[in-house]
């Protein structure tokens, strides 16, 4: 594929198999660069996101990895100030093309965040406002049903139902925001550290949940839990911060690698990455 | 245990004087507004006592002819007055103030904002009689007469605008600051699962606002509900239940300003009247107060 070769840095072997499997992109990333007013978060980022397999994003905090996961969905157009530049292909189509409804963008492509945000509203109503904004209202009992099986919180909520989602704990909230974008059948799910709110019990039901997701769905993962992006992705990103005060530049995000889980965590490419995993990140 | 704590300093060995007066000064602090109400309640009990004594309760609140002068005070001709005009105040007042906090809250970039809401801020600052006058020379003549030509300068629907346009700012403003106090985290949980800006605002930011909306709009009705110089320049002195907008009415308020004006001497019926008002005026409130709390506790959806 000819994309790889657009981005000789991050090109790995592995990489080259997955995709000369036939792999299909679903995002392509194409010198994403990122920044709040003038301050620049995330440079010249190139990479694939492939079809049905669990990315996991990790690097040191403030190394714009939510910055670049919130470009897929297109999340920073409600940031004040912030500004997207590259591209970002979406099965081929351009996301940030003038006549992109950035609406129907996020109706595909839906968002589990850091902090759980239920509705101040019921669990079903929680459930069912994703629904009700794509018209997905025929069977609104069933389908809310179903997505919160999907999420693993079905036999601890059934029975009430129509309470409110507050009451719930932070890691069935979790699972609720997870029902809540599952709901509407999204393509890709985004997720922002999701479980960095949660206790281990709850991060291991949400990650069994994902084992289960991948089968359906492409996932983007954030993670600061190194073990958590080894157990559950198929692919790694690696990001890194580069430049200081000491360089006059400011400090930006870059990806550094981006290789399959595998290769990351046992034999990473780069010494700025096996610093990251081995902990020896200064 | 008292040997523990002393061994472990945990305990004082006594309650710390500062804390004591601090405790003690804001708790006269609070005593003070209950003392104050005490106080207004007792004025008022006092008089509409003495009042009830020469006019049978039954005749005042349950019949709808005001005629001191030859000894009929059936209050409810009054009681439709203030209720019409707060009421139709609140109907111009409700929808625009929310409508207006909902774009300032969510739609306005903050340029737009910084410029609009000290605007609405003067307006709140504008007297009452200017509103007054603003009805009788335009709301009236310009507005109502554009559509209903036979209409009377003295009339209650120019009335219940202008107070209408007097509180939208109260309403508009405590609305917006429930509104932009409504976490982020929730607008972008709705706009990640596809939701229009309407959507967000109508049914995220809106309902989790709930409390601060109704706690705005009861202060704006409240305000209405006590609103005087306005009323009565456009609505002029008529007591009775008018259904045709076009006519004149009279609030409670209107008529104890008439009659502490000077009309009554004190110690007569009419004097004592204007306190019977003053109590059922004081009743309606609390009435508003306890339903408006009912509606929050039961429709709010607490973030
Ligand atoms: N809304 C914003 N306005 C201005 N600057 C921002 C904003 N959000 C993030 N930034 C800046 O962009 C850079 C990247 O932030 P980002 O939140 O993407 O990092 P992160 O990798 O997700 O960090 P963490 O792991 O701590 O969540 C940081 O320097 C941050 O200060
Ligand atoms: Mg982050």
């Amino acid at each position: 594929m000819n994309v790889m070769t657009q981005r000789p840095n991050v090109l790995a072997p592995d990489l080259e198999d997955l995709v000369n499997e036939h792999e299909t992109s679903v995002f392509e990333v194409r010198d994403l660069t990122a920044s709040y007013g003038a301050t620049p978060a995330i440079e010249n980022v190139s990479l694939d996101i492939f079809d049905k397999k669990i990315t996991a994003v990790i690097g040191p905090s403030g190394c714009g990895k939510s910055t670049f996961i919130r470009c897929f969905n297109r999340m920073n157009d409600l940031v004040a100030g912030a500004h997207v530049g590259g591209k970002i292909f979406y099965r081929g189509e351009d996301l940030y093309a003038e006549d992109v409804d950035a609406v129907e963008v996020r109706r595909r492509i839906g968002m589990v965040f850091q902090q759980p945000n239920p509705f101040p509203k019921s669990i079903y109503d929680n459930v069912a406002f994703g629904l009700r904004v794509n018209r997905m209202t025929d069977h609104l009992d069933d389908r809310v049903e179903k997505a919160l099986q999907d999420a693993a919180l079905w036999d601890e909520v059934k029975r009430k139902i129509k309470d409110p989602a507050s009451a719930l704990s932070g890691g069935q909230q979790q699972r609720l925001c997870i029902a809540r974008a599952l709901a509407t059948n999204p393509d890709v799910l985004l997720m922002d550290e999701p479980c960095s709110a949660l206790d281990p019990i709850a991060t291991t039901k949400i990650e069994d949940l994902m084992h289960e997701l991948k089968a359906d769905y492409t996932i983007v993962i954030v993670t600061h839990n190194m073990q958590q992006a080894a157990r559950v992705s198929d692919l790694t990103a690696f990001f890194s911060v580069e430049g200081s005060a000491e360089t006059d530049r400011s400090p930006r995000g870059v990806l550094v690698e981006y290789d399959t889980t595998e290769q990351i965590f046992t034999a990473p490419n780069d010494r700025r990455t096996e610093d990251y995993i081995t902990g020896r990140f200064g | 245990m008292q040997a523990t704590a002393t061994r472990t300093g945990l305990r004082s060995q006594r309650k710390r004087p500062v804390q004591r007066l601090v405790r003690v000064a804001l708790f006269l602090c609070a005593g003070l507004s209950v003392m104050v109400t005490g106080g207004i309640i007792y004025a008022l009990a006092a008089d509409t006592i003495s009042f009830f004594k020469d006019v049978e309760p039954a005749s005042f609140f349950l019949s709808a002819d005001w005629a001191p002068q030859s000894g009929d005070f059936g209050v409810l001709e009054l009681v439709f007055g203030t209720a019409i005009i707060s009421l139709g105040a609140m109907l111009v007042a409700g929808p625009l103030g929310v409508a207006t906090a909902i774009y300032l809250s969510e739609y306005a970039n903050p340029r737009v904002r910084k410029v609009i809401k000290p605007i609405l801020e003067v307006l709140a600052g504008v007297p009452t009689v200017v509103f007054g006058y603003f009805a009788l020379n335009f709301v009236t003549p310009s507005l109502l007469r554009a559509v209903y030509p036979g209409c009377g300068i003295f009339n209650w629907a120019s009335a219940a605008i202008v107070v209408g346009l007097f509180i939208l700012p109260t309403v508009a403003s405590l609305s917006e600051d429930a509104m932009r106090s409504v976490p982020t985290s929730l607008r972008h949980g709705a706009y990640g699962l596809g939701a229009s800006k309407l959507r967000v605002s109508a049914r995220v930011v809106a309902p989790a606002a709930l409390s601060g909306i109704v706690a705005a709009i009861i202060l704006g009705m409240s305000r209405a509900v006590g609103e005087t110089m306005a009323v009565a320049i456009a609505a002029g002195a008529t007591p009775q239940i008018a259904v045709n907008p076009c006519e004149s009415i009279q609030t409670m308020t209107a008529y104890i300003v008439q009659v502490a004006g000077g009309e009554a001497s004190t110690g007569s019926i009419q004097y004592g009247s204007i306190f019977a008002l003053g109590s059922t005026l004081f009743l309606i409130t609390l009435a508003l107060n306890y339903v408006s709390i009912r509606f929050v506790k039961r429709f709010r959806e607490a973030y």
